[in-house]
């Protein structure tokens, strides 16, 4: 078992680097900063009235690098839940693929369908999500037995929800079912500590999330969700377990959410800003700079250097994305199904659904 | 239909549902069946007695008693290269799966703009008759009739069971296959051998006729063409149309007989009130209103919970043949 540790302890801790070389852990740095920078990106556009709505993820920047850069690439499935921001960047969705979603535009991989944040990529092995909560676990659980089914071994699937989602009977339907079949499949739980203005406490009995593995009969993790390394460690000894067929693994990771839920939200009517500032302590993305910078990773210029190649490589995206057209009326109508479709079947006006 | 053989096995609507599983999991090993008691139980009504000794546990998959994740798992499966039949022991069963049918299953295609897509299918035995009381009778078909991204389904005859079930296992898109369970044993009729396909959306004129067009579906189908025949007897002609389809539903069927009968009588066993006749009285009266010699009819089910258990319950609730020809000779006589 991990032990957590918050915020400013770990620098002083010895560094572990669970076999991550520079070059990794310099990669889940600036996906840590290009998710801070998108994430404020989404919420500026919206203050400007660029755009009607973003939600928010800062605070899980170090569960969703370390997670994503366990993630295998081109053989893994990842079936995320909405607040993954930076698990889509770090897996490979580029900021450029972010704004499209954003802006709504018809180069968008829902063509401007989606919600902000519902993000899609067939090639990325990524899936297409509703907002529905937990909802998408029975699809990664049966994405888990597609993968056992055609004996592809190797593979596993990662699926990402937060606490909110621990209350659905879908979330307890697919832990139970995939550990029936000993799934080849890794629950990341993102707790955050709140499901839009609900506490924990008012959410579960039992606050640590980890321990209902054992109800279901798999093992149960617990990181420290403000660790990069430690996160990448827990889901990459999860997902190395289900790669082998050692079955499914509940793996916590407590962190937490600076912000509001979304732009449609205000956390000043539910919870305290001495709360909030207090946990700020904590922010992964500060905590990990500095621990880079004191192990000689990376210089206190190199990490200024890296922050500006983001800044840049994100304003060039937002003036591409931006730039780029909405999809047409005409494309509401289509690919509701495979074949040109009216629910009246009429031959007499040429309208079949083939 | 497409019959590519001319020989042909007369069953019953069970086994015509359980050959064309059977060659379906022969035929493609992406398909599989996953729902409750399917394996060693082989269904409640046996539908799939023995698949498990020949097919195994990875494609003939008892679940645990967990509707939603049944058709949730079935929705991962499906975006991830799978064939999956999920089945719903009982239609009653279906409403806690509600979201991952209308919210995940019939949407998938459209809010990824087609990288990922859903060929599934959801079979359910459905409707009463059959003593099954307030939650083993129920009628679904209005609750997701409203939803685009469905396909929906209710066979009456066992030939159609195989050529409509074919179909919505070929269909690269989500379709809810409705078996009336009063008709598993009851009706029977040749099937044909070999592979073949009806297409979704037909319907099937059964009977000719002159003064006035029946449109239904599903057990109600046999009724009013036993209805039909006793106003034939009494020198009248009435047409039957087995709608076999209700999402998508044939239109130029519906239009073609009413515009020569001048009169419409829809009959089904689910509750009238927002049910499939509406659309349909709907649609022919904005389509074909000046064809008509007499009001758009509707023998529905009431509107109440379900049918109770106590035999003058069920009895109320459903249409008799003898209500329905009296239904007919009534507009026939307007």
């Amino acid at each position: 078992m991990v032990t957590v540790k918050h915020g400013e302890a770990k620098a002083e801790s010895p560094f572990e680097r669970r076999g991550l070389s520079d070059e990794q852990l310099v990669a889940m740095f600036r996906t840590m900063v290009m998710q801070r920078t998108l994430e404020n990106r989404g919420f500026q556009l919206n203050r400007q009235g660029k755009i009607p709505f973003a939600s928010a993820s800062e605070g899980h920047e170090a569960v969703q690098a370390g997670a994503a850069m366990a993630f295998a690439r081109g053989k893994d499935v990842l079936v995320p839940y909405y607040r993954d921001l930076g698990l889509a960047l770090g897996i490979g969705l580029t900021p450029y693929e972010v704004l499209l979603s954003l802006f709504a535009r018809a180069a968008d991989h829902s063509a401007g369908r989606q919600f902000p944040h519902h993000y899609a990529s067939r090639s990325l092995g990524f899936h297409t999500i509703s907002s529905v909560i937990a909802a998408q676990l029975p699809h990664a659980v049966g994405a888990a037995f597609a993968l056992m089914h055609g004996r592809e071994d190797g593979r596993a699937v990662l699926t990402t929800f937060g606490d909110g989602a621990t209350s659905e009977g879908e979330w307890h339907e697919s832990l139970n079912f995939a550990a029936v079949h000993a799934l080849p499949i890794v629950f990341l739980c993102e707790n955050n500590e709140w499901a839009i203005s609900t506490p924990l406490a008012k959410q579960m009995g039992q606050p640590d999330v980890y321990k209902r593995a054992a109800g279901y009969g798999m093992p149960g993790a617990v990181v420290d969700g403000m660790d990069p390394i430690a996160c990448y460690g827990g889901v990459a000894d999860a997902l190395a377990r289900a790669r082998s067929g050692g079955g499914p693994t509940l793996l916590e990771a407590k962190c937490y959410r600076f912000l509001s839920h979304t732009t449609d939200d205000d956390d000043r009517t539910y919870r305290s800003r001495e709360e909030v500032e207090a946990r700020r302590k904590e922010d992964p993305v500060p905590c990990f700079e500095r621990l880079l910078i004191e192990h000689g990773v990376l210089t206190a210029e190199g990490a200024e250097a890296l922050k500006r190649s983001v800044l840049e490589e994100a304003n060039d995206a937002t003036d591409r994305a931006e730039a780029m057209a909405y999809p047409l009326a005409a494309d509401l109508y289509a690919r509701v199904y495979a074949q040109r479709y009216d629910p009246w079947l009429d031959e007499r006006d040429g309208m079949n659904d083939g | 239909m497409a019959v590519v053989s001319a020989n042909s096995t007369v069953m019953n609507n069970v086994e015509a549902v359980r050959a064309t599983l059977y060659e379906a999991l022969k035929s493609d090993d992406r398909t599989l069946i996953i729902g409750e008691d399917v394996g060693a139980r082989g269904n409640v009504f046996l539908i799939t007695k023995d698949f498990i000794d020949e097919f195994g546990p990875r494609r003939i998959i008892d679940t645990p008693i967990a509707e939603a994740s049944i058709v949730g798992i079935a929705v991962g499966m499906a975006m991830e290269g799978l064939r999956p039949i999920a089945e719903i022991q009982f239609a009653d069963f279906i409403y806690p799966s509600f979201n991952q049918i209308v919210g995940e299953a019939a949407k998938t295609r459209y809010r990824s703009n087609g990288e990922y897509t859903c060929p599934m299918v959801i079979r359910t035995p459905y409707g009463g008759g059959v003593r099954g009381a307030l939650s083993h009778s129920v009628c679904i078909e209005a609750l997701f009739y409203h939803v685009p991204g469905l396909k929906i389904v209710a066979p009456a005859f066992p030939a159609d069971v195989k050529g409509l079930l074919n179909a919505a296992i070929d269909d690269p898109d989500p379709v809810l296959f409705l078996e009336h369970k009063k008709t598993y044993r009851l009706i029977k009729g040749e099937v044909p051998e070999g592979h073949y396909t009806i297409p979704l959306g037909k319907a099937n004129v059964l009977k000719e006729g002159k003064q006035l067009s029946v449109v239904s579906y599903g057990l109600y189908v046999h009724w009013a063409l036993e209805a039909a025949r006793t106003l034939e007897a009494e020198g009248f002609s009435v047409e039957v149309i087995d709608l076999r389809s209700i999402r998508p539903m044939d239109k130029t069927a519906i239009l073609t007989s009413v515009e020569k009968t001048r009169r419409l009588l829809v009959i089904h066993e689910d509750n009238k009130f927002g049910g499939i006749g509406a659309e349909i009285s709907a649609m022919v009266a904005e389509e074909a209103l000046f064809h008509l010699d007499a009001p758009i009819r509707r023998l529905c089910g009431p509107d109440v919970p379900a049918m109770g258990y106590a035999l003058p319950l069920e009895e109320e609730f459903m249409s008799s043949p003898a209500e329905m020809a009296g239904a007919m000779r009534e507009l026939i006589a307007f």
